[in-house]
């Protein structure tokens, strides 16, 4: 699903925010990354997203190289995925249904196809009654909830989640924890950046750590055996 | 293809079949027209504002050029018929100039004469001139008789037209003899003049629009900044962020086609009672200073168009420039 071979990130002026990442995550794997902040969580979620593009070494989406990648095919690679941001990024100038409704209507949907299964992704996260609210309106459990809804209502292959639950409280954050769960079992594969160690702990799942811009210690690469390699 | 994908499992990617894909497209349109509808009439007095300026700035050279094509028109009937006034000595009486009239009817080039006698002249120039109240001080009538020659269009030609009036300078009944097409040239050149004139200023106003609209359009970018990032993070392609700020120069320029058309037909209006009394002076029949239908979808269409690149230019050059970081 997800390749890094051999990636350098070099921001100019700054040095390498990551350098010689190898790493695979297979097909509906369910997984965390992590280290100190600056360790480079974030550049690698950008690498996955094609939001920034790497130095030197390839990345592979579902067999796609996205260094050789034209500007014109990066949405259509970011909509085999959906992303779950630390701040939401929800738009407040429309309310939770046309916010998740969003990625459908990118993709072209019709109305009543969009309809369907936004209500099921509203359903999926528990906001389905919030369906007219203004997101500015929900608690920050809930607008991150909303972000879920989002992320997953196009059926992305692949959910990439940066520090979903870096403003939530533990009981909240073991809720989201729950859904991204739920999602996997269904086989979407799932990558978390978090710095939560106790979470992590908690979820006994393959963790990728982040030390200074290298992996220091691939949590994939133990249950390589055992699961699918996927494309 | 929804239901299959429902059974299928989470990981299938979704991608809808071309027909589904089809109407979506049209769906998106629609719904990007009405999103920048209802973006507009979020914020009224600003887009009001900036409509009205569109507005303005087209209906300016509009009414010029309807008045201008009006005073063509007429200037163009007067083109056909050239002719030459001979205005009689005041010794000839009314029955000598009649015949003189008939007379010259039947001689080489004249395609008909008229017989203009003194009381007539007074009546004209009474209706006219707003002086009636000087002609009741005078003991005479003082305008001469005159005969108006038309003469044959192959014998309009300039050269023609002074050589006929030197002939009959010459005849004794005949004190002078005016060429009347040389101001018709003036008059024309003139129009000829405000019509350029029209033209360059048109021009620029048009580009003024084309300004007006990307610089707002420009803004608006700026102002959804936010926005873009998050829809281009989720899988909007360049095209579908460019859809609604395109219908928003679209549609801004389409109200202030309309409302230039709604103020044009409203100065003109208010011209029109002046331009019509100036028609009947010159015995014009033409219906003058009114705008049509042709000028009205002339002007919302290039308004329009002229809203689409004013945007197109500005969503070029801004959208590209945001892009997540």
């Amino acid at each position: 699903m997800i390749q890094f071979d051999n990636v350098t990130k070099r921001y100019p002026g700054t040095g390498d925010a990551l350098s010689h990442v190898s790493f695979t995550i297979p097909n509906g794997a369910f997984g965390f990354l992590t280290g100190h902040s600056g360790a480079g969580k974030s550049t690698l979620l950008k690498l996955i997203a094609a939001i920034e593009f790497s130095t030197r070494g390839q990345v592979l989406i579902k067999g796609q190289n996205l260094s050789k990648i034209r500007r014109g095919k990066i949405p259509f690679i970011r909509r085999q995925m959906g992303i779950v941001f630390q701040n939401h990024q929800l738009l407040f100038d429309r309310n939770v249904y046309d916010n998740v409704a969003l990625p459908m209507v990118i993709s072209g949907f019709h109305r009543s196809d969009i309809a369907r299964r936004v209500r099921a992704a509203l359903d999926k996260v528990g906001l389905l009654h919030k369906e007219k609210a203004n997101p500015i309106s929900l608690s920050g459990g809930e607008q991150q909830r909303v972000g879920i809804a989002r992320a997953v209502v196009n059926r992305p292959a692949l959910v990439l989640a940066d520090e979903p639950t870096g403003n939530l409280d533990p009981e909240l954050s073991a809720e989201i924890m729950q859904l991204f769960a739920q999602f996997n079992q269904v086989g979407v594969t799932i990558l978390i950046a978090s710095h939560d160690i106790a979470l992590i702990d908690e979820m006994r799942a393959p963790v990728l750590t982040l030390h200074d811009g290298r992996v220091i210690d691939n949590g994939f690469e133990h249950d390589l055996e055992d699961t699918d390699l996927g494309d | 293809m929804a239901t299959r994908q429902r059974s299928a499992q989470g990981a299938k990617n979704a991608r809808p079949s071309l027909t589904l894909r089809l109407r979506g497209w049209l769906f998106n349109h629609s719904q990007a027209l009405t999103f920048s509808v209802a973006k507009l009439a979020q914020t009224p007095i600003a887009s009001a504002m900036t409509c009205l300026v569109i507005a303005i700035a087209l209906a300016l050279p509009a009414t010029f050029s309807v008045l201008l094509g009006n005073a063509q028109t007429l200037s163009d009937g007067w083109d056909v018929d050239a002719s030459v006034t001979l205005y009689l000595h005041a010794e000839v009486d009314d029955a000598d100039g009649a015949a003189l009239a008939r007379e010259l009817n039947g001689s080489d080039g004249v395609a008909d004469t008229r017989f203009i006698g003194r009381d007539e002249a007074l009546a004209t120039f009474r209706k006219f001139s707003g002086f009636g109240d000087v002609l009741d001080a005078l003991d005479d009538n003082p305008l001469p008789a005159s005969i108006v020659l038309q003469l044959q269009p192959e014998h309009s030609a300039r050269a023609q037209l002074q050589q006929m009036a030197e002939e009959m300078a010459a005849r004794k009944e005949v004190e002078t003899a005016q060429v009347d097409l040389e101001w018709i040239q003036r008059l024309n050149a003139i129009i000829e003049l405000m019509g350029r004139g029209v033209l360059v200023v048109g021009a620029l106003l048009a580009l003024a629009v084309l300004l007006i609209i990307g610089n707002t359009i420009r803004l608006d970018i700026h102002n959804r900044r936010d926005e873009i990032v998050v829809i281009k993070l989720i899988g909007a392609t360049d095209a579908f962020v460019r859809r609604p700020f395109l219908y928003g120069g679209l549609v801004y320029g389409f109200v202030g086609g309309v409302l230039s058309a709604m103020l044009v037909a409203a100065a003109l209006l208010f011209v029109s009672a002046p331009a019509e009394q100036l028609a009947d002076l010159y015995g014009s029949g033409a219906q003058l200073a009114k705008i049509n239908w042709a000028t009205v979808v002339a002007l919302v269409v290039s308004s329009t168009l002229l809203g689409l690149i004013g945007s197109w230019l500005s969503v070029g050059r801004h959208i590209r420039e945001v892009e997540p970081k």
